[in-house]
């Protein structure tokens, strides 16, 4: 029963805090990560990948991904609607007052310091997946610095960066075509190191 | 049909047919809220969308709150919003059930070791879009950096940047106002 509450609970203040939309969600998850040890890096960039490449909201694809790891279908279920009650709860107050918030300076000058610190947390989730990546599996722990760094995964970085922010024909591609391939990538140049 | 199920069907197709969250959930929207159904006009549609965007959580659910609200009070709001997570909860459940039975697999590992690195890709790309929208000065800058390197260097709750950020916010505004 515990593990219920803790879900919804952990989802609940994702939900409350996350400000901006979709990867807003992902420093919260990073940090439910360290804290509570239910997920790892690694599953938390795959869940990112299979966000992407469904349909749906991704917050509401990661709350359900961590519960039901956790406990199944109830975990799931329990953690979006922890994710998604705060929305409600506010939206539906905001709702009544919809000009006044609109128009209100407080409001204004908060998202003014809200939306930079927004970007700034998301741009630290994503170091987090890069320290991730850049680390060559399975190297011995007196390996040297030229060994631990995955080149294979710098190379992918610069190709899959000019394809999907450089190229203007291809950078409006959606972007499960550039997961797709980089899942045959790594499958054929073994980017798992097995 | 009943208003209630008819709310719940639209938001549930809405949130299963679009791919990649949010900003890929407005011509949906449009088409199906505004078009079809005159629940909201493509002006409400954008306001909120716009608070969306800045109060907390999801913008998908913010926008099927506000519609199901509007259309038909608080439990039109809480089951339009119900209607929109559905087909997500259904998918993710079948695909990680897939995916824990499938793990183990050599090829399944490089898969997704393949990629991480674009999810990389994709977080720099949402970054530096973001960055372009969020940082409009200095201070702006100044913020973002400094959170950046806080969220990096220690290990306190998002949530206390996310306050102090706000009320930063709201004290800059204010100065700023006031020099003027």
């Amino acid at each position: 029963m515990m593990i219920y509450l803790q879900l919804f609970y952990e989802f609940f203040k994702a939900g409350l805090f996350a400000i901006g939309g979709g990867m807003a969600t992902l420093p919260f998850l990073y940090d439910m990560s360290d804290k509570m040890g239910w997920f790892t890096y690694a599953d938390l960039a795959n869940m990112v990948a299979i966000s992407e490449s469904t349909p749906g909201p991704i917050g509401i694809n990661m709350a359900t991904y961590v519960g039901y790891t956790l406990r199944g279908v109830p975990g799931a279920v329990t953690a979006t609607v922890g994710l998604i009650t705060p929305s409600i709860i506010i939206i539906l107050i905001i709702a009544k007052f919809l000009q006044a918030f609109k128009d209100s300076p407080l409001v204004d000058a908060a998202f003014y310091g809200l939306r930079p610190a927004s970007t700034g947390l998301i741009a630290a989730a994503g170091l987090s997946v890069l320290a991730l990546v850049l680390v060559n599996p399975g190297v011995s722990e007196n390996a040297g610095i030229l060994e631990l760094i995955n080149l294979k995964s710098i190379l992918l970085i610069a190709v899959l960066y000019y394809f999907t922010a450089v190229c203007k024909k291809t950078k409006g591609l959606h972007p499960v075509c550039f997961i797709a391939a980089s899942a045959v990538v790594g499958i054929v140049f073994q980017f798992a190191g097995i | 049909m009943n208003q209630y199920a008819d709310l719940f069907l639209t938001f549930a197709r809405i949130g299963g047919l679009t791919f990649g969250g949010g900003y890929a959930m407005l011509p949906m929207l449009q088409r199906e809220v505004v078009e079809k159904r005159g629940w909201a006009t493509e002006e409400e549609l954008m306001n909120y969308y716009a608070i969306g965007q800045c109060t907390p959580g999801i913008i998908a659910v913010n926008t099927a709150t506000f519609v199901g609200q509007k259309t038909a009070g608080i439990l039109g709001g809480i089951i339009a919003t119900l209607g929109v997570a559905f087909p997500s909860l259904v998918i993710i459940c079948i695909i990680t059930a897939f995916i824990q039975n499938f793990a183990e697999l050599a090829v399944v590992q490089n898969a997704f070791a393949g990629i991480r690195v674009c999810v990389c890709v994709l977080i720099f790309n949402a970054v530096l879009k973001l960055w372009k929208k969020s940082v409009v000065d200095k201070a702006t800058a100044v913020i973002c950096i400094l959170i950046l390197l806080g969220s990096i260097l220690t290990d306190l709750s998002p949530i206390l940047f996310v306050i102090v950020a706000g009320v930063l916010g709201v004290i800059l505004k204010n100065k700023g106002g006031q020099a003027k």
